[in-house]
């Protein structure tokens, strides 16, 4: 026996003893959506662990369920619906579209929406500071000489101070 | 106006920051509580079963046996350290101010469970005999105590995860059931009016 394998897998050992118990299923299809499920479906007693990874009593109750349910042959649809009318959204980390979910699915495209108008806003007030700098750029011969005969003006009488 | 829109992202800091502060308050004085979820069973019928009594399991009882009247429905286990916090507090409201409370026994040995209301007192009229925890599976129970009032049709009104004690009694309970009481008497009225 190697001895320097033992710390190694101890300290493994905790980090995996969550979820224990194993089930037989009865084809490997069912087998796949049964991970699948208990990484999609929340612990409702833990804050933020799927059922797969939580030690909780009644997540280990929940995966005796769903393994029954699906041997029973219910679609993955039929069994959402089961946790969800005992558990509530707060079950799904994929939550579906409806009224209490509206504010949570829909606020990315409003928060991207007024950053769009923010951004137009700033970029049509640059545009029009520049056209109004444009405007102001160019003098005409006329004014040209007008400006000099001013400033020649402003020179004499501060000679003459 | 241009200056105040340099202290924007401050504002908006501030606003943000005392908004976390008032829930951090709010999870101290107990008013709120991150760990309790809205039931998805609130204002839907009490769920079907048929299991046996405590007391006598080969005598089953059903959802029919806890219609007619407002009524809690307590879950509990003689494993949970919190039950036995709270049951003093559902023996007196059993005896003392006559609240009709119904026990569902949730994943627990037999004779640990009857051991325990011998010892303790029975606040309940009747106890539901859950040993596999698969009526509390249907409330959505997700550990004990809970507690659940049901009206007169066996309709789930409230639920509260944790023990039961004067405050939430006084605050949460009465006050849905003084709301049931005035429907109740709002749905005869306009019958006979």
């Amino acid at each position: 026996m190697k001895c320097w394998l033992v710390l190694p897998m101890l300290l493994l050992a905790s980090a995996l003893h969550a979820a224990v118990e194993t089930y037989q299923f009865s084809s490997p299809a069912l087998e796949t959506r049964y991970h699948h499920l208990t990484s999609e479906l929340r612990c409702p007693k833990c804050q933020n662990q799927s059922l797969a990874s939580s030690g909780a009593p009644i997540a280990a109750d929940l995966r005796r369920k769903l393994h029954r349910m699906l041997e029973e042959g219910r679609s993955d649809h039929q069994i959402i619906d089961f946790m969800v009318s005992r558990y509530g959204n707060f079950v799904l980390y994929d939550p579906r579209f409806n009224r209490q979910t509206a504010v949570l699915w829909l606020a990315p495209a409003g928060f991207l929406l007024v950053g769009a108008v923010v951004v137009l806003l700033i970029y049509r007030r640059q545009k029009n500071a520049a056209l109004v700098a444009v405007d102001d750029a160019p003098l005409s011969d006329d004014e040209q000489r007008r400006l000099r005969q001013l400033l020649d003006e402003g020179d004499k009488d501060s000679v003459n101070d | 106006m241009q200056r105040f829109k340099l202290f924007l992202p401050l504002v908006v800091f501030a606003v943000v920051a005392l908004l976390f502060y008032v829930m951090i308050i709010r999870i101290d004085r107990g008013e709120y509580n991150p760990h309790q979820l809205p039931s998805a069973l609130v204002n839907r019928p009490f769920p079907k079963f048929k299991l046996g009594r405590l007391a006598a399991t080969d005598r089953m009882v059903s959802r029919k046996d806890l219609l007619g009247r407002i009524a809690l429905v307590n879950v509990w286990a003689t494993w949970c350290p919190t039950c036995r916090e709270e049951h003093g507090f559902l023996v007196h409201l059993a005896r003392d101010e006559g609240v009709l409370i119904y026990g569902v026994s949730y994943k627990d040995q037999l004779s640990d469970a009857r051991q325990w209301l011998k010892q303790h007192g029975n606040p309940y009229r009747l106890t539901i005999y859950d040993p596999k925890g698969s009526l509390g599976l249907n409330m959505g129970v997700t550990g004990a105590p809970e507690t659940f009032l049901i009206d007169q049709r066996g309709f789930v009104r409230m639920r509260y995860q944790g023990p039961l004690d004067e405050t939430v009694w006084r605050e949460k309970f009465q006050a849905k059931i003084k709301q049931i009481k005035r429907e109740q008497s709002g749905d005869s009225g306009s019958a006979t009016g």
